[in-house]
């Protein structure tokens, strides 16, 4: 069972991914913001990140760094979940290293499935 | 005391001060050379040996006349903070250097005015020169008990006399440019000023306190000498008459004397140190003539009917108790008196000498063609050459005219010689229509009265009583008896000769004047010096000159003088300042002015045209096209003024729409921003709801109830959240823009509050807060739009139950009355806030970072609409806080509550 980590501030949003991702077989693990997340993945080593960028304390792209720098991780792949949709948002997300950048709103279905191509 | 012993005193006097010459012409910039105080002092070279020996001699002999020789000054130095500035501008803006170069610019830069006022000033101050050295002798013999001797080489004067040379030919012409400041040779003044006049202080008091019984005892004691009462009064109105010739006298003196034009003016450094000066000289005066009447008493008490020289009192009455150290004092302070004198009168003569005599009569021609170097060593030679002869003549003035002569009286004769310069030179100051022929004549008809009436007599001996001439008048004429002219003769012969010469000068100057107008040139510089308010900054302009020179021909001239570096900067610094291109190669009016300024302090004001001229052509202009051109350059300094207040106008204008500009792209980025933002607001909930309706409508018979029910709550409360972040936008834009109006009028703010404490007492029944609300005693009335009022306390509480403590959570509301405002205060005991957040927190969408984790329900708008309903009532808001100790929201609002009010 692959394990995938969800980030993110808003409780209705993450409700609503825990449940998708579960009943796709996934184990789910739920952080609220960066650094809650860092201390899961230490402990997991999840498979996929999901990832928001605006969060409190510690943001998508300081927590996407982290990842980078930890040689356990080097497989992980790392989604943007974002509601900054510019070209140029959209651009530095990945050039930091995500591998998938989805703005808000997305389709869930959707997010699913591009989850399972990337880590097949 | 023994000759050796005191020349010893004398070697070491002379090398201190020696030594702080060097000292302050090394520290030319510091503050201890170049003070208002330093300047005071240094005027004081007024006060010379004359003073020091002779006012004593004079108030023994005759009385009180001593004192007009102060009063003049005294009364006149008031003026000097208009007259004096007057002068020291003109003579700043034309490097002038002397009396003369100022004398003779202004009456068309004339080498013969120059040259005559030159030798007038020469044949003045030679004799006051010899006067000095006369001093120092007769006090030397004094204190050594010696006779003078007739040899020339056993009189110590001789040796005195050429150290002194050396001394002031030295120091006198370090600088080619005669208008630089010595602040060697003033500071050296300053101190010797100091000195003497300590030293007499300290006489005065030893006589008057220590061999008499102060003021009263001597005056007591001289009552009862012969004539004592006549001595000290004025007298009848002869002699006020007499008296006030010799105030008027003294007063041109302390104008005119080539060595207070030089300390006064060439060496003034400031125009603020005339303020001091006007207070601190007059003081100096003052505090030197207290004790001249208890010592010239004094002696005539003690030495009655020895016929001793009273100039020397103040020598013989300590020498008489056998105070040496008090009588070497006292002749270390006329020694001072009459070196300062001697030095500064010798630098400005020579300055004279070679700049308005040798060089533009003698080897101008030659100086044309030599190099920097060898031009410079050529002025300097000649001015230390001239310091030297001059005082080597006056030494032999002394030895062989005016050895029988008192002090007093060879110093006035000095002074009525100086003042035939007065005409012309205030002429020059406030007189358009002056001109040179008017001031020459003056100058030289007076001088030959003067001659005539004090001159000759002086020179035949005042005393041979054999003198036909004294007594009978020229060829028998009883009309022109030298010291009864024209029948005059209840004047003094001083006051005599001043009367005279002043008159015709006067009336000459005048006449000549009105009668024949001078050149173009005069008018032109009349107008410089008369109206050197309007010209001080580009003088330069008023410059009146026409032809055709090139400045690379003018170049060369000044390299010759300046040499090549100080030529290229002074021409760059002319370009910079009139905003000339360098490539110009034709020389205008203003570029000559510059470049004669530029040579004026090496070679004087006449050479420096006669050597810019051969290198020019100049054409002829007439004097009414002087005064077009003069008119068009007020008129142009007058639209030139306009133009800048103009363009000054339009750049004002153009920094204020660059202003506006960048706050219209700042408000646009502002704008945008908010955009970006609220999109991203918006976008959140909307996922939220779109993911949970994706949800149930894929899976919809699959998904349990529970969560299904979960699901649809949270697309209910994510809609909320939407539509009321849309209201709270739309509100504020409102506030913004102006479309939310504020409805005053006059409430309660205690019954505010409390009805808003009731809107929530739900929630806080249900978080177990307890909210305190210490209401005011009285009733306080405020002008406000009650509704937003209520919005903003709401939005407050609200806050605060949401950050306060979660367990014991405390709210304590407060109204406090202040001068002309009351404040509210909503405190929580939550978290509190960071001070960098205090400001950003009223920001919209700002989210704190110190929130919970868990995302409190909020817009992010709340705060920034409290401060724009707060800032339309014209009031504060602001947060008070103190991290772990809670925060204090505190809003004011104006107070309305006065009794007009209501």
């Amino acid at each position: 069972m692959k394990k995938i980590l969800i980030v993110d501030d808003e409780p209705n949003i993450v409700m609503s991914l825990e449940y998708t991702f579960k009943k796709n077989n996934f184990e789910v693990f739920i952080a609220r913001d960066g650094q809650e997340a860092l201390d899961i993945m230490n402990e997991q080593l999840p498979d996929v990140i999901i990832l928001d960028v605006m969060m409190p304390m510690v943001d998508g792209y300081a927590t996407l760094e982290q990842i980078k720098n930890d040689a356990r991780l080097q497989n992980c792949k790392v989604i943007f979940l974002s509601a900054k949709n510019k070209e140029k948002d959209i651009e530095k997300g990945l050039s930091l290293g995500a591998n998938l950048y989805v703005t808000k709103p997305f389709s869930i279905k959707k997010l699913v499935e591009q989850v399972q191509e990337l880590i097949q | 005391m023994s000759s050796i012993g005191l020349i010893l005193i004398l070697v070491l006097y002379v090398s201190i001060l020696f030594y702080i010459a060097h000292w302050a012409e090394k520290r030319s910039n510091s503050k201890w050379t170049t003070n208002p105080y330093i300047y005071s002092f240094s005027l004081a070279v007024y006060c010379t040996a004359w003073t020091y020996y002779g006012s004593i001699g004079v108030a023994a002999h005759s009385g009180l006349s001593y004192l007009t020789i102060y009063l003049g000054p005294i009364i006149i130095i008031p003026t000097w903070i208009i007259i004096l500035k007057r002068i020291i501008r003109i003579s700043r803006v034309n490097k002038i250097s002397s009396i003369a170069d100022f004398i003779s610019l202004r009456y068309g830069n004339s080498r013969f005015l120059g040259a005559v006022v030159t030798l007038l000033c020469v044949f003045g101050i030679l004799p006051y020169i010899a006067l000095q050295l006369k001093s120092i002798s007769d006090t030397f013999n004094i204190v050594t008990n010696t006779q003078s001797s007739s040899n020339i080489f056993s009189d110590t004067t001789t040796y005195v006399c050429i150290a002194l040379a050396l001394f002031a030919s030295y120091y006198g012409t370090k600088y080619v440019d005669a208008s630089e400041n010595r602040r060697g040779i003033v500071t050296a003044v300053a101190i010797e000023s100091i000195l003497k006049l300590i030293f007499f202080i300290i006489i005065g008091v030893y006589v008057t306190y220590f061999v008499f019984d102060g003021f009263s005892d001597i005056s007591t004691k001289a009552a009862l000498l012969d004539h004592y009462d006549k001595k000290n009064s004025i007298g009848g109105l002869t002699e006020g008459i007499n008296w006030f010739f010799l105030c008027v006298l003294s007063m041109f003196a302390i104008f005119l004397l080539p060595r207070q034009f030089h300390t006064a003016i060439v060496e003034n450094n400031k125009e603020t140190h005339i303020r001091t000066a006007i207070w601190l000289f007059p003081l100096y005066l003052f505090l030197f003539n207290i004790f001249v009447y208890p010592i010239a008493w004094g002696g005539n008490i003690l030495f009655e009917g020895k016929g001793l020289n009273a100039d020397t009192y103040s020598l013989l009455i300590p020498q008489f108790f056998n105070n040496n150290v008090l009588t070497v004092l006292v002749f270390l302070g006329g020694f001072s008196a009459a070196i300062s004198m001697i030095i500064v009168s010798s630098i400005s003569l020579s300055t004279m000498l070679s700049n308005n005599l040798l060089i533009p009569y003698g080897f101008v021609g030659s100086l044309e063609n030599s190099s920097q170097k060898k031009n410079n060593k050529r002025i300097i030679t000649s001015r230390k050459i001239a310091i030297f002869s001059l005082i080597i003549l006056a030494y032999f003035i002394y030895r062989y005219f005016i050895l029988e002569y008192s002090l007093f009286s060879i110093g006035l004769v000095s002074f009525v010689v100086i003042a035939q310069l007065a005409p012309a030179f205030f002429g020059a100051l406030f007189w358009k229509r002056g001109s040179k022929k008017g001031a020459v004549t003056g100058i030289i008809l007076g001088f030959i009265i003067c001659f005539y009436t004090l001159l000759l007599p002086y020179a035949i001996g005042i005393s041979s009583s054999s003198s036909t001439f004294l007594q009978e008048g020229l060829w028998g004429i009883e009309l022109l008896k030298p010291f009864q002219l024209f029948g005059l003769d209840y004047l003094e012969p001083i006051q005599h000769a001043f009367f005279w010469s002043m008159l015709v000068n006067t009336m000459s100057y005048l006449a000549v004047s009105v009668s024949f107008s001078g050149n173009y040139r005069e008018r032109n510089y009349a107008e410089m010096f008369v109206d050197i308010d309007k010209y001080i900054t580009n003088h330069e302009n008023a410059f009146v000159w026409k032809g055709i020179a090139y400045i690379s021909d003018i170049q060369k001239v000044l390299r010759r003088f300046l040499g090549e570096e100080r030529t290229t900067r002074a021409l760059n610094i002319f370009n910079l300042k009139y905003n000339i291109d360098k490539d110009i190669t034709t020389a205008d009016a203003r570029f000559i002015k510059f470049a004669e300024n530029l040579l004026t302090g090496h070679i004087g004001t006449a050479s420096a045209k006669i050597l810019i001229s051969s290198v020019i052509k100049e054409d002829e202009i007439s004097l009414p096209e002087v005064l077009r051109i003069l008119e068009e350059s007020k008129e142009n300094i007058i639209i030139n003024k306009k133009l800048t207040d103009t363009s000054n106008e339009l750049k004002k204008l153009s920094d204020q729409l660059k202003h506006v500009n960048q706050e219209l792209i700042e408000k646009d980025l502002q704008k945008d921003e908010f955009l970006d933002t609220v999109s991203h607001e918006l976008r959140t909930p909307i996922t939220a709801i779109r993911a949970a309706t994706e949800i149930l409508h894929d899976d919809h018979d699959e998904i349990p109830d529970e969560l299904r029910k979960q699901f649809l709550k949270s697309i209910i409360s994510e809609s909320d959240r939407l539509n009321r972040l849309i209201d709270k936008i739309l509100d504020l834009e409102k506030f913004k823009t102006g479309k939310h109006k504020i409805y005053l009028s006059k409430n309660d703010i205690s019954k505010t509050i409390n009805s808003t404490i009731d809107s929530v007492r739900q929630l806080i029944k249900n978080k177990k807060i307890s909210v305190v609300f210490n209401e005011p005693p009285q009733e306080i009335k405020a002008f406000y739009d009650e509704e937003r009022i209520i919005q903003v306390i709401h939005n407050l509480l609200s806050n605060a139950i949401k950050f306060c403590a979660p367990t014991d959570g405390k709210i304590n509301i407060a109204v406090i009355e202040k001068d002309n405002h009351l404040e509210v205060h909503i405190q929580n005991n939550g978290k509190g806030i960071k001070a960098e957040e205090f400001e950003p927190i009223f920001d919209k969408f700002y989210q704190s970072k110190n929130q919970n984790v868990k995302k409190p329900i909020g817009s992010g708008l709340g705060l920034s609409i409290c401060r724009q309903i707060i800032e339309h009532h014209k009031g504060t808001i602001w947060v008070e806080s103190t991290e772990g100790e809670g925060a204090t929201f505190i809003f004011t609002l104006p107070y309305y509550n006065t009794t007009e009010n209501q």
